[in-house]
């Protein structure tokens, strides 16, 4: 006996609107029974987690911190998935980034300049582009598989970091702890309203996702990506090169990386430390696929994901209820929107060996 | 006109009262662990505190927590959102977390912070710690007269000041039994990893310790001893019940008795800013009962106790020279605290190189 996925020749055009709502309504039935078997009122809990964060101008900000580099991130990737690159190593190139950036602060720190800020900004692109580089140079040349070149390299990345905060940059006054220096006020990318957090970063986000939007849907150069990525070959009749693609949609999506790194070390953190990035990266392949490679969708599924995360923090305050819960409804969450988007699409067949296919189950 | 905005000023003021004397119903105290509060060994330790503070002053207090907060971005949010939730004292139990104390601190002056291990203060933050040296330093004199290799492994997290002062007394506690003895030191580079902190328990064990210490938070390292069949002591929490055979004993931070306090500050109006730095007398760090050890091992580390308790003994009183072999402490001089919280140089008979 078997379990067999079947594509479904008409999927339901309605049910895959509907479905990322469907999903977020039994994830809401889900994680109500599971605060209720632990004893909390499922209302109070599932107010906290998803409407409390939306009523408080702080805590909007704080999603917008928090969704600034998975959007900004995730939108690069988006291209490089949509062209058929495969770019896991997105991690990798935003921490890339973030070290190239602070070259200028750390290294250069009794630099006093307006000229600072750009500089690192620039910098961080071109670092996480060089990173990516990486990857897209050992595909383009050598045949290498993207995913295991560019996924190895992060760790590489990691610890590279790991090594200069603890080494040569470590700060002289931090009591040993492995920090670089403070940035300078000059270093710090600014908040953009003064009420709350947000910094130019989350503009940055937004920009980038728009004009990948409008570049996917309305220039030659968005066509010849999704050619690409449905047919190499259809695309070479049409005179478009895979290769030079691989070189664009890497150093695109490793450009855009590595701006989400200096931003959110310049903007939130304020110096380098051997942790600078709780898994933006990888958050943003989630993101990309939530948002269905589409970069107005990304800027939805990014700042849906950082409400999941601000929630989170708000249920475990007022409930007194473990962070494991969170984690939990969080993967719950994106269970049921893998599984509906599945399940619209393909259906399940139970396949009784020897029987043929007249054993048949239905999806629940 | 001027009545008027007298007027408008004492209604105003008695508003402002009165709000004041409904938030003193209860009085809430936040707590912010960096491990989980169920890791078995240092942010347990501050959530047992809380749990006493909640039973000591009952209905007059109400808690919250949040756990595995990462020291970054992250817990400056965790933090602005405790302050903004009414909490009216909050705990930061992690080094890291100084800045991001320091931080919302400042915008919200209101709110009492109370910031663990730091060295960094303000109106409205003050900082606590405990001198868990004097722990360490028993625990060297048990390791030396325990140890058949003569070596220690020591799993160390950052190369901080408080970290390297652990170091230091203890091998000064252990020298004081046999100097000669040997330590080990490998750096996990965390405080809380127990895949990390397992793996440098195995190759310490591998390099032929006996003797296994910890200044890391899990249970991992003292699971590693148990199966290796070496011996070793817990850390932060009593961690018997992770190695019933392998514990000698373990220093037990009881932060419960100095919660209570603090809070009772802030319900009376007296609370200040204040840099606590609490020893074994003042019960703000116990000794887990001596275990699985000879008798009269088990009688030396009570006597050192005791002297510690009493003041006789201080662990880092001279002759100390440091690693290079330069004088430190002259014979009979004792450390002042300032060098201890600064501390970033070995003892001498310490082969490790300090990570600068």
């Amino acid at each position: 006996m078997r379990i067999e996925l079947e594509k479904r020749p008409r999927p339901s055009t309605l049910l895959s609107v509907l479905s990322p709502f469907l999903a977020l309504a039994l994830t809401v039935v889900a994680g109500g029974i599971m605060f209720a078997l632990i004893g909390k009122n499922p209302v109070a809990a599932l107010y906290s987690f998803f409407v409390e964060p939306l009523t408080d101008v702080w805590s909007l900000h704080e999603i917008a911190v928090k969704a600034a580099p998975l959007i900004l991130i995730g939108a690069g990737l988006s291209v490089c998935y949509r062209s058929n690159n495969w770019n896991i190593g997105a991690e990798g190139q935003f921490i890339m980034g973030a070290i190239a950036g602070a070259i200028v602060p750390v290294v250069f720190h009794d630099w006093h300049s307006p000229l600072v800020l750009p500089l690192m900004l620039v910098f961080g692109m071109i670092g996480g582009a060089l990173y990516a580089a990486i990857p897209a140079f050992l595909k383009a040349h050598m045949n290498t598989n993207e995913i295991l070149t560019s996924l190895m390299l992060v760790y590489i990345a990691q610890l590279f970091l790991d090594w200069l905060v603890r080494g040569p940059w470590r700060s002289p006054d931090a009591y040993n702890f492995p920090v670089t220096r403070d940035f300078t006020p000059e270093a710090i990318l600014p908040e953009m309203i003064a009420s709350g957090r947000t910094n130019y970063g989350f503009a940055f986000a937004i920009l980038a996702a728009v004009g990948l939007w409008f570049m996917m849907r309305y220039t030659l150069k968005g066509f010849e990506i999704s050619v690409l990525g449905q047919s190499e070959r259809a695309g070479r009749f049409a005179g478009f090169s895979s290769r030079r693609m691989i070189w664009f949609s890497m150093l695109l999506s490793g450009a855009l990386a590595g701006l989400a790194g200096i931003s959110e070390v310049s903007g939130v953190i304020g110096k380098l430390q051997p942790i600078i990035s709780p898994g933006y990266g990888f958050t943003a392949i989630i993101v990309a696929f939530l948002g269905r490679l589409n970069p107005l969708g990304i800027i939805a599924a990014g700042l849906f994901l950082a409400l999941t995360y601000v929630g989170g923090e708000a249920v475990q305050l007022t409930l007194n209820v473990s962070d494991k819960v969170t984690r939990v409804f969080q993967g719950l969450l994106l269970f049921f929107v893998l599984s509906c988007d599945t399940l619209i699409q393909y259906r399940v067949r139970l396949v009784l060996s020897g029987l043929g296919r007249s054993g048949q189950g239905e999806a629940h | 006109m001027k009545k008027l905005l007298l007027a408008l000023a004492t209604s105003a003021a008695l508003l402002g009262f009165s709000a004041a004397a409904g938030a003193q119903d209860k009085t809430k105290v936040c707590f912010i662990y960096v491990g989980s509060k169920t890791d078995g060994g240092y942010s347990e330790g501050h959530d047992r505190g809380r749990q006493e503070l909640e039973q000591a002053l009952g209905d007059k207090v109400e808690t919250a927590f949040l756990e595995n907060v990462p020291e970054g971005p992250d817990a400056e949010r965790a933090i602005e959102r405790m302050a903004r939730s009414g909490c009216a004292l909050v705990f930061t139990t992690s080094f890291g977390f100084m800045d991001a104390t320091i931080k919302v601190a400042q915008k919200f002056p209101d709110v009492k912070f109370e910031h663990a291990t730091g060295f960094k203060s303000s109106e409205n933050v003050g900082t606590y710690n405990a001198r868990f040296y004097e722990g360490r330093y028993i625990q060297g004199v048990i390791a030396a007269k325990v140890s058949k290799a003569g070596v220690a492994g020591y799993i160390a997290s950052f190369p901080i000041p408080e970290v390297v002062m652990g170091i230091n007394a203890f091998m000064l506690g252990a020298h004081s039994v046999n100097p000669d003895f040997k330590v080990k030191i490998v750096w996990a580079n965390t405080w809380a990893d127990p895949g990390k902190e397992a793996d440098a328990a195995k190759a310490l064990a591998d390099q032929g310790v006996d003797i296994l210490t910890q200044h890391t938070d899990s249970t991992a390292p003292m699971q590693v001893a148990a199966e290796r069949g070496i011996k070793a002591f817990g850390q932060a929490s009593d961690m018997i019940a992770a190695g019933p055979e392998t514990q000698l004993t373990a220093i037990v931070d009881t932060w419960g008795a100095y919660y209570i306090k603090r809070t009772q500050a802030v319900i009376d109006g007296t609370w200040k800013p204040e840099n606590i730095w609490d020893g074994l007398k003042d019960g703000i760090l116990t000794m887990a009962p001596y275990t699985n050890m000879p008798d009269d091992v088990k009688k030396a580390a009570e006597e050192v106790e005791a002297k510690i308790r009493s003041g006789e003994l201080h662990p880092f009183t001279g002759p100390v020279k440091k690693q290079d072999g330069s004088d430190w402490l002259a014979e009979g001089e004792v450390s002042d605290d300032g060098t201890l919280l600064g501390m970033n140089f070995y003892i001498a008979g310490i082969d490790d190189k300090l990570p600068q």
